[in-house]
């Protein structure tokens, strides 16, 4: 696997849910210098609250954080994260789109819609990582990425500080890396 | 998870539709109405897309409840209240002063958004004056919001929505309950024309002071949007108001130099040319 380093994709999505905003804010914090694909940002939040959240990520972030619009196109270098109360799409053509669609496993934005759609457009030259979360949601888009020739990595459940949505993920498919937040950001970093 | 299938298929459930009922879902979002026909193809029990086409072509009723699948139908009651206080500080203030006010509710839904108009009308004291129209490509869920039966269990979101919106009461003020439905007051839609109309195909068909259509554009391509946003300039009179979702854009429209965005955070656009 040495040889596998971000340069080779065309995206990446993350996913997460409870206690995984650390992790995230980590991983943000040192994403590569020179960053050239977009990173997508699905993350459970509570859904009367619009803002807030996204100023807390962008604390620390080394690259802007965004909510796309819908349409809106997917830039390299961009950091985006699902907007409340919307399904966040990878559209055809390398844009976003968004749905008010029924939640999924009580979910909206749900992360197995966020991988399926990214996995659909990317195809293999995608990596979804799973994070910390107190749900299954995103187990099945995990296996979408991978089916469909993606790299997947999840949080080592022994260090997310909840570990159902890791462990949901592990068990749905073959996950190609299992790593703590600090072997997130070495990998992402290779 | 659903079935995946092809785009080349999708294209062959447009066609049959377009052929069999002249509604256009060509320029339908392509991820989002993949997604529908997928569970449409679950929810009927079809083995595949040929199987929803036989069935679409052969039977009307079935094509109804199909179009009912196909379009997305949740919403909420006063979804981002910001959005509604921002009506009643900025928007209604304005054209409150007309002698009629006319408002349409563009792709309506169940009609939880047009409750959430009247009851807000309510309170201002503007109700008696609004005249109302709410259309929806579909006729089932225009009689569920002409009957205003929704599921209790809905009604916790609507209240929280309400309570936020800061609204003159409690929102159970404008509801009963039975067997656990909230029957809404439907004295608020005393002054609502519900019809069928497609915003696809349909044409324009009055002239009016606010236009709302939330989180409808998002199932649309763009070139589709286009079209709406035009339609929807074409049937505002200047200075009026237009108010889409809130993550919604018409920046990248045609039509977007007859409009200035009137609030930029509540997705409010005002038609300052004609």
């Amino acid at each position: 696997m040495d040889q596998v380093t971000i340069n080779n994709f065309r995206a990446i999505v993350i996913g997460g849910s409870a206690g995984s905003f650390p992790v995230i804010s980590e991983i943000l914090l040192n994403l590569p210098k020179g960053l050239n694909i977009p990173v997508i940002l699905c993350l459970h939040r509570l859904k009367h609250i619009r803002h807030g959240f996204i100023e807390a990520l962008n604390l620390k972030s080394k690259y802007m954080v965004c909510e796309p619009e819908d349409k809106e196109k997917i830039l390299p270098g961009k950091v985006y994260l699902a907007p409340s109360n919307y399904h966040l799409y990878v559209e055809l053509g390398n844009t976003f789109a968004l749905s008010t669609e029924e939640m999924v496993k009580y979910s909206r934005p749900s992360i197995d819609l966020t991988f399926e759609t990214a996995s659909y457009v990317y195809k293999d030259k995608l990596i979804g990582i799973i994070l910390s979360g107190a749900n299954s949601d995103g187990a099945d888009g995990i296996k979408k990425v991978k089916d469909r020739g993606g790299f997947t990595i999840v949080q080592n459940p022994s260090e997310a500080s909840i570990k159902t949505m890791p462990e949901a993920a592990l068990k749905t498919t073959e996950i190609d890396l299992v790593l703590n937040t600090k072997e997130i950001i070495n990998f992402l970093n290779r | 998870m659903a079935e995946e299938i092809e785009i080349r298929s999708i294209r062959n459930i447009v066609a049959a539709v377009k052929d069999t009922y002249n509604f256009d879902f060509g320029n339908y979002a392509t991820t989002s109405f993949k997604r529908r026909i997928e569970r449409a193809i679950s929810v009927f029990n079809c083995k595949n897309v040929d199987e929803l086409i036989t069935k679409i072509k052969a039977d009307k009723n079935f094509f109804d409840s199909f179009l009912k699948e196909i379009t997305v139908n949740t919403t909420e009651m006063f979804r981002d209240p910001s959005f509604w206080r921002k009506l009643r500080e900025d928007v209604l203030p304005i054209i409150g002063s007309h002698q009629n006010i006319r408002i349409w509710h563009a792709a309506c839904s169940s009609g939880e958004e047009v409750y959430s108009m009247a009851i807000l009308l309510k309170e201002m004291d503007l109700l008696g004056r609004a005249q109302i129209t709410a259309t929806d490509i579909n006729q089932d869920v225009i009689a569920a919001a002409k009957k205003g039966a929704y599921p209790l269990r809905n009604m916790e979101l609507n209240q929280s929505n309400y309570e936020r919106f800061e609204g003159k009461g409690k929102l159970s003020d404008y509801f009963s309950e039975t067997e656990g439905m909230a029957y809404m007051d439907t004295s608020l839609i005393a002054n609502v024309t519900f019809k069928p109309h497609d915003l696809v195909l349909g044409p324009g068909f009055s002239k009016f002071d606010l236009i709302l259509c939330r989180n409808v554009l998002i199932y649309f391509n763009m070139v589709l949007q286009d079209h709406v946003v035009e339609l929807f300039s074409n049937s505002l009179f200047k200075n009026s108001f237009l108010a889409i979702g809130s993550k919604e854009t018409i920046a990248w429209c045609k039509s977007i130099d007859k409009f200035s965005t009137f609030s930029i955070e509540e997705k409010i656009y005002q038609k300052t040319k004609e």
